[in-house]
């Protein structure tokens, strides 16, 4: 068929189920951000599969139109993993949150970043269980005031980035629910990337954990409070570009240290290094902006690709179920 | 309690001529038994003798040499007439080791032969299996005929010339013993050299040295003095119908059904595991025929495995997961959004003992309750149960059938005994299984996830990749009409009778109820599901043979039930249910046809034995007799 695809617009990506977040949500803008994007990339959308597992982000399948699976807790990245499996040629994202992928569901995040199953994982965390009215997640800070936790969790949270990081995750990157151009960039690199691509989304829940990524979001104070990661570009924010990041080469440790003079000594940001990676994921405030962008890229076969292979090659030989059935130590009775 | 059981007909091991014979070959795990009793059984399906066998094997991998926790065996029965069970008593037991002989002297008929390796019957072996006294020379084993050989010796001299070590020369004990079992019941060797020859291509002096062990074996009971009673026995060759045949466990059926079931629907099979004792061997033996429509993925766990199966369902591909009973527990929540999502999925259960990790190397059909009713919410799953190893083969192509005709999981029972016992298979002809093409919906017109086929019930596979057929799944309940997610009472009212309605239809595509063995009405029915076939067969083959009016039903289908089943039962005076749990299917058959039973149940990680059902159908006779 060389007949031209005919060209899709948002529309087309938006299912007719009417979205039921709470008004203010952060999910409303990753969700238009995710429509937008779609016709840009070069999958037809009956290819478009998006699996869910259970929570407030979980309920993201249900308006795109494509194809979208809305499971059981914690497991769709396994579940994903059959799709894609059973059909390689499918584009296959996950949509899980903070409690969804890295409480009930940890193991199966853990497994799916190792195997490299090429996959879109987009982790909207916002460090609380929503659907279930507010109790902290394994993302909540210490001390979150919440109906499990009335005297404040005394649970020490994760990094999903870090966490992805230790799993040998092939592509880990963060950005922000409501900064539509930058997730969309990041999650067409995503996109791009051979293996699982995992983005994790800074996402407001304006009901039960409201601002916790104000001083990140908020245009007057971000600057001060988060670092955009460029590959070969030199760590660097503030206002004006004012502040930077160097690299303690006695400490091995981060330090913040002005541009001016320090010129030579900022760290340049290099993708592809998993131990600067790990250092600038690390990065929490008050102390450190918090780092978005692509922060670690490998290039690594996907498990998809690798299980392809060993079935193309099994398929290469002939078969026959009458060989099968008569294979081995056979005898005649007359 | 333990069950009543009958000692079955004598055999006669001082007779040239034996009917049936019971061999178990017994010693360390690490001594080879399994090898030297599948060959045993290679050869005795080769002379012609019907056959069945059953490998007896510890949980542990290599236990501490001599450890009676350690003793692995191998058991065959084989005979002249039909075998359906691994036999009730030993009459030849071959103790490679003092453990070996004490875990399995109990169960040898009086008079039967055991063949001991003295070298191995040293003072630590002997306080290792707790003898206090040697028994080849205490006068303990005077009721049964004795070949003590020193076969330590002899294989050190046969394979002397080829220059192994020590330790790699005694692993060859187990050929010289069964040359030696082949030349007591007229083996050929042949099929076992070629296949040492090919198991050791790569190590030739490994090979020759087993063969010189084999032959030598062979050769010691041609021309030893050998103690009064022993003697080359004759087994006639049984009666079969002509045709090509081969041995098969269960495992092996349940795989090659699946993957003829694959070829039959026209569709790929995605086969999610996660290793578990004794499942593990489907997901080896699916693993390494990928050149059919199967891909398999060995899962992180339980849940993760289930659910990629779900996937690959999805997608369309037919899911299939398979576990034991801890296993199965954890995947039913995934098997649940199956029935929700109305998507076909496998699930086979190789049942072991349980509860928890119980006995995994045994067996048991203990998880009945849990296939039938093990859910949450108001969740049917047709459940299918093969019986004999061979039977694994069908069942399994009737669960790919079930499960992509009418997108619903389907529950497969099998247990550790057919998964591992092998019998003589009637190869059929591949083109005479009956096809059954699966077709995914593709017509975009007014397209919606809950069109659904009138007469199964069974909603629209529609797959990804396939224009216009967009659309969205899950958990939540949805609506008849759309498909899309409703919360309306009269809807999920609506939605749970035709989930239930889709199951129960089931019935009108399945065979009635045949009765396997006897009279369709009469005195006293034994039913039974599962494995315990071969020993209600025999049984009732038995007791039919004295004259008794019984006969033998075998319900393959236990979820829906076979339409006549209940009207069927209800033209017995009496019924006996065998079954190896506390009573499970027995209070489904007083539920369902308000039918009483007795149950007879066995609980000891052991199959049923022919005269334990004997017992008891003797039992209930006397006692529908006397109008008790």
């Amino acid at each position: 068929m060389n007949q031209a695809l005919p060209t899709l617009t948002l529309k087309d990506f938006a299912s007719d189920q009417e979205v039921r977040w709470c008004p203010g949500c952060g999910d409303y803008a990753i969700l238009k951000t995710i429509q937008k994007l779609m016709p840009d990339l070069d999958t037809p959308r009956e290819n478009q599969v998006f699996v869910s597992g259970i929570g407030c982000s979980s309920r993201f399948p249900y308006y795109m139109n494509t194809f979208g699976f809305h499971t059981i807790h914690g497991r769709a990245p396994a579940i994903a993993t059959g799709v894609k499996l059973a059909n390689p040629e499918l584009d296959v994202w996950v949509i899980t949150g903070d409690g969804d992928g890295f409480s009930i569901g940890g193991n199966h995040m853990m497994h799916v970043l190792r195997r490299n199953v090429d996959l879109q994982i987009l982790l909207f965390n916002n460090e609380i269980y929503g659907l279930t009215k507010g109790q902290y997640s394994p993302t909540s800070q210490v001390g979150t005031h919440s109906p499990s936790s009335p005297n404040g969790s005394i649970d020490s949270p994760l990094s999903p980035c870090l966490v992805a990081l230790g799993s040998g995750g092939t592509f880990i990157a963060r950005s922000i629910d409501t900064e539509a151009k930058h997730l969309t960039a990041v999650v067409k690199r995503g996109h791009e990337h051979l293996g699982a691509a995992f983005v994790e989304i800074l996402q407001n829940c304006p009901i039960y954990n409201d601002g916790i990524f104000e001083q990140v979001k908020d245009k007057k104070v971000a600057p001060d409070f988060r670092v955009e990661v460029i590959h070969d570009e030199p760590l660097k924010f503030g206002k004006n570009n004012e502040k930077g990041i160097a690299l303690n080469r006695d400490s091995l440790r981060l330090e913040i240290v002005s541009v001016k003079g320090n010129e030579d000594r900022l760290l340049i940001h290099d993708e592809t290094n998993k131990i600067q990676a790990q250092l600038i994921a690390a990065m929490v405030g008050p102390d450190f902006p918090v780092a978005v962008g692509v922060l670690y890229r490998e290039n690594k076969t996907s498990f998809i690709h690798d299980a392809q292979v060993q079935v193309e090659k099994a398929r290469g030989t002939t078969r026959s179920l009458e060989g099968l059935l008569n294979s081995g130590h056979t005898w005649e009775v007359d | 309690m333990e069950l009543a059981e009958e000692k079955l007909d004598e055999h006669h091991l001082d007779e040239k001529e034996v009917l049936d014979v019971v061999v178990r070959f017994a010693g360390d795990s690490g001594d080879g038994m399994q090898l030297a009793g599948t060959n045993f059984t290679q050869a005795t399906a080769l002379y012609g003798n019907d056959l069945s066998t059953f490998p007896d094997f510890p949980a542990e991998i290599r236990a501490p040499v001599g450890a009676t926790f350690g003793v692995s065996a191998f058991q065959i029965y084989f005979g002249a007439e039909d075998v359906t069970t691994a036999g009730d008593a030993t009459d030849v037991l071959v103790a490679m080791n003092p453990a070996a002989l004490v875990t399995n002297l109990e169960n040898l008929i009086d008079g039967g032969l055991i063949i001991v390796d003295s070298g191995a019957f040293t003072a630590k072996n002997l306080t290792k299996a707790k003898y206090e006294s040697n028994p080849l020379e205490d006068g303990s084993l005077d009721g049964f005929r004795v070949f003590s050989i020193d076969i330590h010796k002899q294989v050190l001299a046969a394979v002397e010339p080829f220059g192994l070590s020590h330790k790699d020369a005694l692993r060859c004990k187990n050929m010289w013993t069964l040359g030696l079992v082949m030349w007591l019941f007229d083996r050929d060797r042949s099929a076992t050299i070629e296949n040492l020859k090919t198991k050791f291509a790569n190590k030739p002096a490994i090979a020759d040295s087993n063969i010189a062990a084999l032959n030598a074996g062979h050769a010691y009971g041609e021309t030893a003095e050998l103690p009064a009673g022993i003697h080359v026995y004759k087994v006639p060759k049984a009666k079969v119908a002509p045709g090509t045949y081969r041995n098969i466990t269960g495992t092996q059926a349940l795989a090659w059904g699946l993957i003829a079931g694959s070829e039959l629907a026209d569709i790929d099979l995605l086969f999610a595991s996660y290793p578990i004792t004794p499942a593990s061997n489907l997901l080896h033996e699916l693993a390494s025929h990928k050149e059919f429509r199967v891909n398999t993925f060995q899962a992180e766990d339980e849940i993760a495995a289930v659910c990629a199966a779900v996937g690959a369902s999805f997608a369309g591909s037919l899911g299939i997961t398979s576990s034991a009973g801890p296993g199965i527990a954890l995947k039913s929540e995934g098997m649940a959004l199956a029935a929700a999502a109305e998507l076909p999925l496998v699930v086979i259960n190789t049942q072991r003992g349980g509860p928890s990790t119980g006995l995994p190397t045994k067996t048991e059909q203990s998880d009945f309750n849990m296939a039938m009713y093990g859910r949450h919410g108001d969740t049917p799953i047709p459940v299918v149960a093969a019986s004999t190893s061979i039977d694994c083969f069908d069942v399994a192509i009737e669960a790919v059938r079930l499960a992509a005709k009418y997108m619903t999981p389907v529950i497969l029972l099998s247990d550790g005994y057919l998964a591992n016992a092998a019998e003589p298979w009637k190869i059929p002809q591949a083109d005479s299984l009956p096809s059954f093409n699966i077709r995914h919906y593709d017509d975009p017109t007014n397209f919606k996830p809950s069109i659904r086929n009138e007469e199964t019930l069974a909603r629209v596979w529609a797959k990804p990749g396939t224009p216009g057929m967009e659309h969205r799944i899950g958990g939540i309940e949805r609506s008849y009409d759309t498909g899309e997610i409703s919360y309306d009472p009269t809807n999920h009212q609506k939605m749970t009778e035709l989930r239930k309605a889709k199951v129960d239809g089931i019935a009108k595509d399945i065979p009635l109820q045949e009765v396997c063995y006897g009279n369709d009405s009469g005195k006293l029915a034994v039913v039974g599901w599962g494995s315990t076939f071969g020993a209600i067969h025999q049984a009732v083959k038995r007791a039919v043979a004295e004259g008794l009016d019984v006969s033998h039903i075998q319900v393959r289908y236990l979820s829906p039930m076979p339409g006549n089943l209940g009207e069927l039962l209800s033209n017995f005076d009496a019924i006996i249910i065998p079954e190896m749990n506390t009573g499970q299917f027995i209070k489904l058959i007083r539920s369902e046809f308000l039918i009483d039973a007795d149950g007879i149940n066995k609980i000891a990680g052991q199959p049923f034995k022919i005269g334990e059902i004997l017992a008891a159908i003797h039992k209930k006779y006397i006692e529908l007799e006397e109008g008790v």
